[in-house]
């Protein structure tokens, strides 16, 4: 009845809302504040593929615990997804699973985005099967008779005599990962050519659960989905015609697991190289190993991480000769 | 007559099966839903529970389960809902008022209007992400990947709800108040601002609750506009960057070690809780300022 009475009760509500939020709010800046140094701050937008992101998200944690007033915002919205804001100019770092496409070069060059390529790490991709699926190696032309877009192929014996008799299942990322983009062109020899009938999922956990639940389960996903179910699931080693390798760290980081072993990158926009990207990509290239560590993907080796250092100061050097031209 | 009267009483004995068959029916289909959603909460629950520790509300999200925590998602959902909240009272009120008491519907375009608003209430929710990445995030409004951007894009989402629960709201005050109230020689301002608005305050107020609870377990706008998964402070200002309670949650599940799973989980108890909370809210307006014609 009393409408003014109802919107003094909404007033109130709402300041008290404001009121927990601010609080939160000057949280953050108070606990900053402590711990100034030679620390730098600002803002750094990342986006991208979402292989990439554990080692982005690990490394812009611990790369805030040092610089407290930086701050550092991490999405996965696919690589295609992340050059697409990069060439936008909305965020200063792409993830990226692959190298740039021709079309997003195009996209970059429209938007005025110089940009340079650093790799920060290494991903395989594994086979794996269902633990009582005893298959310990697979050709990659197996491989491609088993997920080509042609397949028919519904029991394993039709691949090979000695495998096992039981029924394909089959598990794998859907058409917006960046792994099934590398599997389809590594394996099938062509971007987007698989067989349909398999369940497609952008959680690899459901991949997991799916192949330990199906007894004919086989998946791929990234090599450190393995490393968190070593008891659920069988590892399958893959022969490109020189003999059969195990997909380990050692290796993915020399390539010697092909075709399924892949360098991730971080993309840099040139033109917006502020003082706290330089210091997060110094940081990410000085700590790949230990930041690797923690996001439980393949580090780089010394060579490698050598090479990004190159990268990174030919970027600096290419960043303040793009300021000298505009100023 | 007297036949009649006999038939509505008693029926006859197949009808009288088809009743009690149909009772049944609806007793089944009642304790379907009941139980899957008791299931899922018990689930939840035990999920959840062992992970609603101090470190959850206190820390930022990590790499590290041990150390993860959601204040930064937590805050973001709030953040977003105190700018929900003050877009869409003025702007759902202000649309509902017009329709019910100043639009002419002899107008073509106030029908229009109705259809339009009706339509929009079934729109997909991406459907709002990719408007509000084209006019808020960039384009004309240029807001950038902001908790204001997020907040207006969640505001558009749920505006025709409050919309239409608005215009049912003003449509249950009955036309004798009104006309009361003219004959008195009030203007149609002073009838709407002293009667219609303070006697449909209760359904007006559940139809912006429940736009609120819609609004704060949306995702997937909000990961087209931009807000990033992982965000390690909490937001300062209507321009800062944000993540939601939602967001975190699907990236906690997405996890392979287990103990994300433990959070994710205590992250759904939370975001239940809350909507809970709401609920609560929307029934003790309606019950404190119902009134009886």
């Amino acid at each position: 009845m009393n409408l003014s009475r109802f919107l003094i009760t909404v007033v109130a509500t709402a300041t008290v809302a404001v009121g927990v939020t601010a609080c939160g709010g000057s949280d953050t800046s108070s606990s900053a504040s402590t711990d100034a140094g030679a620390a730098v701050s600002g803002s750094i937008a990342i986006d991208g593929s979402s292989t990439v992101f554990p080692f982005a998200q690990a490394a812009a944690e611990e790369f805030q615990t040092k610089n407290p007033d930086a701050k550092v915002t991490v999405g996965e919205s696919g690589t295609g997804g992340g050059f697409e804001k990069f060439c936008n100019g909305e965020i200063q770092i792409a993830d990226a699973s692959r190298s740039i496409k021709d079309e997003e070069i195009a996209l970059c060059k429209k938007g005025s985005i110089k940009y340079s390529e650093v790799q920060i790490a290494n991903d395989g991709i594994a086979i794996v099967t269902n633990k009582d699926l005893k298959i310990t190696c697979m050709t990659t032309d197996q491989l491609k008779a088993l997920w080509n877009k042609t397949s028919t192929v519904s029991n394993y014996k039709q691949l090979d005599p000695s495998f096992p008799d039981v029924k394909v299942s089959l598990f794998g990322p859907g058409t917006d990962s960046g792994t099934f983009d590398f599997f389809t062109d590594e394996i099938n020899g062509e971007k987007g050519d698989t067989r349909k009938d398999y369940q497609p999922t952008e959680d690899d956990n459901v991949t997991v659960q799916g192949v330990s639940g199906e007894k004919g389960g086989l998946g791929y996903f990234g090599l450190s989905y393995y490393a968190d179910n070593t008891d659920k699931l069988n590892l399958v080693a893959v022969n490109d015609g020189s003999g059969c390798v195990v997909p380990s760290d050692a290796t993915v980081q020399d390539g010697s697991y092909k075709p399924l072993s892949r360098p991730l990158f971080m993309y840099i926009n040139e033109a917006d190289f502020t003082p706290a990207v330089k210091a997060f990509m110094g940081y990410v290239v000085d700590n790949a190993d230990a930041i690797a560590k923690n996001a439980k993907i393949v580090a780089m080796t010394p060579a490698q991480q050598t090479e990004a250092k190159a990268a990174l100061s030919k970027a600096e050097a290419g960043a303040s000769g793009a300021t000298t031209t505009t100023g | 007559m007297a036949t009649n009267t006999q038939q509505i009483g008693s029926g006859s004995t197949g009808s009288r099966l088809r009743g009690q068959a149909f009772k049944i029916v609806l007793w089944l289909c009642i304790t379907a839903s009941v139980v899957l959603l008791c299931l899922l909460l018990v689930e939840t629950l035990r999920d959840g529970i062992p992970g609603l520790t101090g470190t959850l509300f206190a820390n930022f999200p990590s790499f590290n389960p041990a150390k993860a925590g959601l204040q930064s998602a937590l805050m973001g959902t709030l953040w977003l809902m105190a700018v929900v909240i003050v877009f869409i009272v003025p702007v759902g009120v202000g649309t509902a008022i017009y329709l019910e008491e100043y639009a002419d519907r002899n107008r073509w375009w106030n029908r229009l209007i109705e259809v339009n608003i009706q339509n929009l209430a079934a729109v997909p929710s991406i459907v709002y992400g990719i408007l509000g990445l084209a006019f808020l995030v960039r384009g004309p409004a240029s807001l950038g990947r902001t908790v204001l951007a997020g907040g207006l894009t969640l505001g558009l989402l749920v505006l025709p709800v409050v919309i239409i629960t608005g215009r049912e709201a003003i449509r249950a005050v009955p036309p004798s108040i009104r006309e009361g109230s003219m004959a008195l020689g009030a203007t149609q301002w002073q009838t709407i601002w002293k009667q219609v608005l303070p006697a449909s305050i209760p359904g007006m107020a559940t139809g912006v609750i429940l736009a609120i609870s819609r609004a704060i377990g949306e995702t997937a706008p909000l990961i087209l506009v931009g807000a990033a998964t992982f965000v390690a402070f909490n937001p300062s200002g209507l321009d800062s960057a944000f993540t939601a309670l939602p967001l975190q949650i699907f990236n906690w599940l997405s996890q392979p070690q287990d103990e994300f799973k433990t959070l994710a989980a205590a992250g759904i108890i939370v975001l239940l809780v809350m909507l809970a909370g709401m609920n609560g809210i929307a029934v003790w307006l309606r019950n404190r300022y119902e009134q009886k014609w």
